[in-house]
């Protein structure tokens, strides 16, 4: 489906990512952990175009989409969604869907339903709450057509009950079938949920393989988890 | 002779919505602040003025000058554009004082300080003229309604509220924008254009930044990113700044005053109104 290879990156005489490769494989959700100012999002925003990689390649379904611009990687099939939400914040919930998609209000109400979104469709996005925002957006980011879902933090700055919320969304989203690729902290989380886990410290994949072997491994428990 | 005078304020506010409600498609529904917006309302008015003085009929000449500074501000946005908040302002604010040295020192096409007199009159008389003002306005008003709330618009105002979020959701933000810069610098040469056959001359004055300042007090006043609102503040504003002459007789006062008032009305307006009279988004 995904496939990284050697992506680097650096800013200044910092290197943010350094040699990425991963695979990530359909039907799948895949963690992407590691400390702070590990490369986590810039390697996000290096895949979905925002940032430029100084080199390697990106393949989508064995397109190469390495540097395209993000409006072309989007309508390759690419959604996110970011760590600080960016919902339009003075658009309606219904024109935030009806950019990532024009569809019928029917349509546009039983994906909010199924992210536990509760507002009407009329309500303006900046007189949502912080959680409600974050509902939205991934309301957005599954409604625009896409082969992958990416998704930076997403229980970030939420309460306890739209924490849970995501959880299931996210569990409902593995039992679709959906390939998602989540940058989380929470590892409760991330080990109940993820297919595969890639551990990133420095900017360099430190070890990739299934949640029951990473959390057993020396080096990832030495680098992100300070044991 | 007071109906005369009438007639007159009611063309010059027509002509004044036309290019408050184009520098609100830039400015408040896309978020792009452009400075050097009066440049494409000039340019309207020398290219209309030119055009006729240069036997093209005036029915050809205002939508030509309007498409004149439509391709003038798609050339201009295809540059800037990607420039960021401040950057694309300082850029824009650089074309104005371009176009006021080209007016002013292209004496063979503009005849400089000098003007461009005898320009058509398309009217026998100002009557006439108003209504067809009035029709344009209307048109115009009708034309950013329906482009703000079709699929187009709502994307202009999601570039403004985050660029990078609608970029994500696959719409291609640098065409938007120029697309957005093209519509409202068409808008805006309309405007010139209509200005230049009402006056019958046109000159550089039509650059004035001065004038800028007047349409964006009537922009703001009205709120950014509404029609209604760029209505309301226009004839608000527009009052406040002719009712003077009624006050003031002394000429000499007229000016400072206008000034003074112009100002005060804008800060009691956004102090009891934030986002202006009816502003969809902050100022």
């Amino acid at each position: 489906m995904l496939s990284v290879k050697n992506i680097s990156k650096s800013f200044g005489g910092i290197k943010a990512v350094d040699r990425c490769t991963f695979e990530i494989k359909e039907n799948t959700i895949t963690s992407i952990i590691g400390p702070n100012g590990a490369g986590k999002t810039t390697l996000f925003n290096i895949i979905s175009g925002l940032e430029t990689a100084d080199s390697g390649k990106i393949k989508l379904a064995g397109s190469e989409i390495t540097n395209l611009p993000a409006y072309k990687i989007a309508q390759k099939g690419i959604s996110r969604t970011f760590q600080l939400t960016k919902v339009f914040r003075n658009l309606s919930v219904k024109d935030n869907m009806m950019i990532a998609k024009k569809t019928s209000d029917e349509e546009i109400k039983k994906i909010l339903k199924s992210v536990y979104f509760e507002k009407g469709i009329g309500t303006i996005s900046s007189e949502l709450s912080y959680g409600q925002q974050r509902l939205l957006e991934i309301a957005r980011a599954l409604s625009m057509p896409h082969s992958l879902l990416m998704l930076d933090e997403p229980t970030a700055g939420v309460n306890p009950k739209v924490r849970q919320e995501l959880k299931t969304i996210l569990r409902n989203l593995r039992k679709e079938g959906k390939t998602v690729i989540l940058i989380e902290h929470d590892m409760e989380f991330v080990m109940g949920i993820s297919d595969e886990v890639i551990v990133l410290n420095e900017g360099k994949v430190l070890k990739t393989g299934k949640p029951k072997d990473i959390v057993k491994n020396k080096k990832v428990l030495e680098a992100y988890l300070g044991k | 002779m007071i109906l005369d005078f009438f007639i007159q304020d009611f063309i010059y506010f027509c002509i004044y919505l036309i290019i408050v409600l184009s520098l609100n498609l830039t400015f408040g529904f896309t978020g792009l602040v452009n400075l050097g917006h009066m440049a494409f309302f000039g340019i309207g008015a020398y290219a209309s003025a030119l055009l006729t003085l240069n036997g093209i009929p005036w029915y050809f000449a205002i939508p030509l000058a309007g498409l004149i500074a439509g391709i003038f501000g798609t050339m201009i946005a295809a540059i800037t554009v990607r420039l960021k908040g401040d950057y694309f302002q300082i850029v824009t604010l650089g074309l104005a004082f371009i176009a006021i040295a080209v007016s002013r020192n292209w004496e063979s096409l503009t005849r400089g300080a000098l003007g461009l007199p005898g320009i058509t009159k398309i009217f026998s008389n100002n009557f006439q003229f108003m209504l067809f003002a009035f029709f344009i306005a209307a048109l115009i008003v009708v034309l950013s309604y329906l482009i703000m709330n079709s699929e187009t618009g709502k994307i202009f105002q999601a570039i403004r509220d985050d660029e990078t979020a609608a970029a994500i959701l696959g719409k291609n933000t640098y065409a938007y924008k120029i697309l957005s810069m093209a519509i409202s610098t068409f808008f805006a040469g309309i405007a010139g254009s209509l200005l230049a056959h009402f006056l019958q001359f046109i000159d550089p004055s039509v650059f004035d930044l001065s004038q800028f300042i007047i349409v964006l007090v009537m922009l703001i006043a009205g709120g950014l990113a509404s029609i209604e609102g760029t209505i309301i503040g226009t004839f608000v504003i527009f009052a406040v700044y002719d009712s003077i002459r009624f006050i003031v007789t002394n000429p000499e006062l007229v000016g400072p005053l206008r000034e003074m008032l112009l100002m005060a009305s804008m800060i009691a307006i956004l102090i009891f109104r934030p986002r202006g009279i009816l502003g969809k988004v902050d100022v």
